[in-house]
C-alpha cells in the first residue's frame, strides 16, 4: 500500500468514483471495505493484528462506557438517599470496574505493539549480555514481520480507550465505524494519529460531491507527490551515498547529510501526510493536521510543538501528564522537596515525566539504541533550555533582541543546526559512528569540497541540485505565504487561466522531476517503519 | 482566589492574571508551568487534579482554574 505505487494512485482514483456514485448513506461502509482490501492487499497476516486490536478496544471501551452510564443513572435515582461518602464509595466501585476493561485493552493492544516490534530488540540486548559473561548460546531472534502502521494505530486506540474511560465522550456502538476509525486507509501507513473525537466529525457523514473541496484534495494531494518525488526521493540518492560508506565522508561532508536529511524528511514526511490528508480531503474527511512549519521554530520546545504534532500532543497527553500528575509523583515531588529543597524537589516530577516521554518517543521511533539515544538527547536539550530560560529571559529585556528580524533568523537558523545535529543518530543508526563524524566536522578541514566538484559525485548532479534548491525555494515561499491565507485559496482567486497553468505546471513538473530513476524504491516512505 | 494568583504570578510574573483568558489558547503556560501549577495547587489546597482535567477550558484563566479547584474540592 504505498502511496507512490501506481496500483494505489488507481485504487485511490476508484474509490473516489466509487465513494461519489453510491448512496450516501453507505459511504463510511464502503470506505471500511476499501480500507481492509486495501490494508490486506499489502499484507494479509496484517489483517489479523489490526482485527485483534479493534474488536478488544471496541469491546472493552463498550462496557466502560456503559458502567459510565449505569453510574451517571443509578446517581441520579438514588439523589435524595445517598450522602457524600456513599457516593464516593460507589463511584469508586465503578472506577474500579472499568480500570479492569481499560488495562484488559490496554495489555492486549500495547502487548501486540511490544511483542511484534521490540522483542527481537530484547533477545538482542539480552544475547548482548550473555555473550559477553558466559559460553552460553545466544537466543534465536523470531521471525516477525510487523503490520504495517501498528504504531500508528495502537496510538489511535489507546487515546480512545483512555478517553472513554476519563468520559471525554461515549464509545462508539456500532463496530463497523469503529473499525473504520482503526483502520481509515489513508492514514494507516504513517499517520497522522487521530483523536476518535476529531476524525468522528466528518469519518462517518454523508459527503454530497463539492468541486471545490475534491479539487483542494487532489491539489494538496499534488502537493505531497511534489514533495515526496521531486524532492525527497532526489536528496536521498545523494544521502545514501554518504551514509554507504560514513569513513569516507567526513568533515563537511557529515554537514553535507544535515542538511540533506534535514531536507530530505521534511519532505517524505509531510508530503506523505499531504497526500493523506488530501485523500481524506477529497471524501470531504478532515484528517489533523501534523505540521505547522516547524522549520520556522525558535527553540527546541517550539518545534516539538509544530514537528508530528499529532505524535506529540498524544505523549502529553496520555504520558507526560497522568505520569507527572500521579499520585506517586506528587508524593516523590513533597519528598524531593524536603531532600532537595523547594527550588530542586519542585522540578522532579516534571523532569522525570520528560525522561520518559523522551525515552518512549525514541523507542516508539525505533527498536534500537540509535533512536534511545536520539528521544534522550532531545530530552536534555529541552531541559537545558528550560533550566536557561530566566537566563534567555534576562538577556532579552536586556538587549531588546527578541523582535528584531536578524535576532528571529539567528534563533530559527540555530533550531534547524541543532535538530539537524541530532537527527543524525537515526541517520546512522549507530550512536558511535554519529558521534564520531559529528566531531570529524571539527577536526577534518575539507570545506573545498563543496565547490571542488565533488558534490556532484555523490550520485547528484548540476540539474538535480538546481531542481532540488527550486524546490526548497518553492516550499519556503509556499510556508511564508500560508502564514496569513492557504495557498489553495489564494490561487483560486487568480483568473482561471492562471490557476489551471499552476497546476498543470506542477503536474508536469511532478511527472518529470521526479526521481524514478536507479535506484528508486517506491516503498521507502520514512514514517511506514514506524 | 488569591492564593492561586499568587501561585500563577510566582511563576509569570510578566502576565495579569486577573485579566488574562487565553493562558493555553496564547501558549502563555506550557506543559511544565501547568504540572508546576498542579503540584503547588495540591500543596495549597490539598485539591488532587487528576489528568483528564487538564484541559485548555480548564486553564484558560485565573478564573477557570478557580471553579476547577471548587469543583473538585466539591468531590464532583
Amino acid at each position: 500500500m504505498s502511496f507512490t505505487s501506481y496500483e494505489f494512485i488507481l485504487a485511490v482514483a476508484a474509490v473516489l468514483v466509487i465513494y461519489y456514485s453510491i448512496p450516501k448513506r453507505f459511504q463510511w461502509m464502503f470506505l471500511l471495505g476499501a480500507s481492509y482490501v486495501l490494508y490486506f492487499s499489502a499484507g494479509p497476516s496484517y489483517l489479523i493484528f489490526i482485527s485483534i486490536t479493534t474488536l478488544v478496544t471496541y469491546l472493552c471501551a463498550r462496557k466502560i462506557s456503559s458502567l459510565s452510564k449505569e453510574k451517571t443513572a443509578y446517581l441520579k435515582e438514588n439523589k435524595a438517599t445517598l450522602d457524600r461518602e456513599a457516593k464516593k464509595t460507589y463511584k469508586e466501585g465503578v472506577k474500579k470496574k472499568q480500570r479492569l476493561f481499560l488495562w484488559g485493552a490496554l495489555f492486549v493492544d500495547l502487548g501486540l505493539l511490544i511483542g511484534i516490534k521490540y522483542t527481537n530488540f530484547i533477545i538482542e540486548n539480552i544475547n548482548g549480555i550473555i555473550t559477553s559473561v558466559s559460553n552460553m548460546e545466544p537466543i534465536s531472534y523470531l521471525d516477525i514481520i510487523m503490520p504495517l502502521g501498528i504504531s500508528f494505530y495502537t496510538f489511535q486506540t489507546v487515546g480512545y480507550l483512555v478517553d472513554v474511560y476519563n468520559e471525554k465522550y461515549e464509545a462508539q456502538n456500532n463496530y463497523g465505524k469503529f473499525a473504520l476509525f482503526v483502520g481509515f486507509f489513508p492514514q494507516l501507513s504513517q499517520g497522522p494519529i487521530s483523536r476518535y473525537n476529531d476524525l468522528s466529525q466528518t469519518l462517518y457523514a454523508e459527503h454530497r460531491f463539492d468541486a471545490k473541496v475534491v479539487s483542494f484534495g487532489l491539489q494538496r494531494i499534488l502537493w505531497g507527490y511534489f514533495k515526496k518525488l521531486v524532492i525527497a526521493d532526489r536528496v536521498l540518492i545523494g544521502l545514501k551515498t554518504l551514509l554507504a560508506a560514513p569513513e569516507d565522508y567526513p568533515g563537511i561532508y557529515f554537514f553535507v547529510a544535515m542538511m540533506f536529511y534535514a531536507i530530505q524528511l521534511y519532505a517524505d514526511f509531510t508530503g506523505g501526510i499531504d497526500i493523506t490528508i488530501g485523500i481524506a480531503e477529497t471524501m470531504g474527511i478532515k484528517v489533523t493536521e501534523n505540521f505547522h512549519r516547524p522549520y520556522f521554530s525558535k527553540n527546541i520546545k517550539e518545534y516539538w510543538n509544530r514537528w508530528h504534532m499529532t505524535m506529540g500532543s498524544w505523549f502529553t497527553d496520555y504520558i507526560f501528564y497522568p505520569i507527572s500528575v500521579s499520585g506517586f509523583m506528587l508524593k516523590l515531588s513533597k519528598k524531593a522537596r524536603k531532600v532537595l529543597g523547594e527550588n530542586i524537589g519542585k522540578r522532579v516530577p516534571v523532569y522525570l515525566a520528560t525522561i520518559l516521554v523522551w525515552f518512549t518517543t525514541g523507542i516508539w521511533h525505533g527498536a534500537s539504541w540509535n533512536f534511545i539515544v536520539w528521544g534522550l538527547a532531545n530530552c536534555v536539550v529541552i531541559l537545558i533550555s528550560q533550566e536557561l530560560s530566566p537566563l534567555y529571559t534576562k538577556f532579552h529585556n536586556r538587549f531588546d533582541v527578541e523582535g528584531k528580524l536578524w535576532y528571529k533568523t539567528f534563533c530559527v537558523i540555530r533550531t534547524i543546526l541543532l535538530m539537524s545535529a541530532l537527527r543524525m543518530f537515526d541517520c546512522y543508526r549507530d550512536v558511535t559512528v554519529t558521534v564520531k563524524m559529528f566531531f570529524s566536522m571539527f577536526t577534518t578541514w575539507n570545506i573545498s569540497a563543496l565547490w571542488d566538484g565533488s558534490m556532484l559525485a555523490l550520485g547528484l548532479n548540476g540539474t538535480d541540485y538546481l531542481i532540488i534548491l527550486f524546490g526548497v525555494v518553492l516550499i519556503f515561499v509556499v510556508s511564508m505565504l500560508q502564514r496569513k491565507k492557504q495557498v489553495r485559496e489564494r490561487i483560486l482567486e487568480l483568473p482561471y487561466p492562471v490557476r489551471a497553468a499552476i497546476w498543470l505546471a506542477l503536474f508536469v513538473v511532478v511527472l518529470l522531476a521526479g526521481a524514478y530513476g536507479q535506484g528508486y524504491d517506491e516503498s521507502s516512505f520514512i514514517y511506514n517503519q514506524f | 482566589m488569591n492564593e492561586l494568583l499568587e501561585i500563577l504570578t510566582d511563576l509569570h510574573p510578566e502576565v495579569d492574571f486577573e485579566t488574562e483568558e487565553h493562558l493555553i489558547d496564547s501558549a502563555i503556560l506550557d506543559s511544565f508551568d501547568i504540572i508546576t501549577i498542579i503540584s503547588e495547587i495540591a500543596d495549597t489546597f490539598d485539591v488532587v487534579v487528576p489528568a483528564k482535567e487538564i484541559i485548555p477550558e480548564n486553564f484558560n484563566s485565573a478564573e477557570a482554574l478557580w471553579a476547577m479547584i471548587e469543583r473538585l474540592e466539591d468531590g464532583e
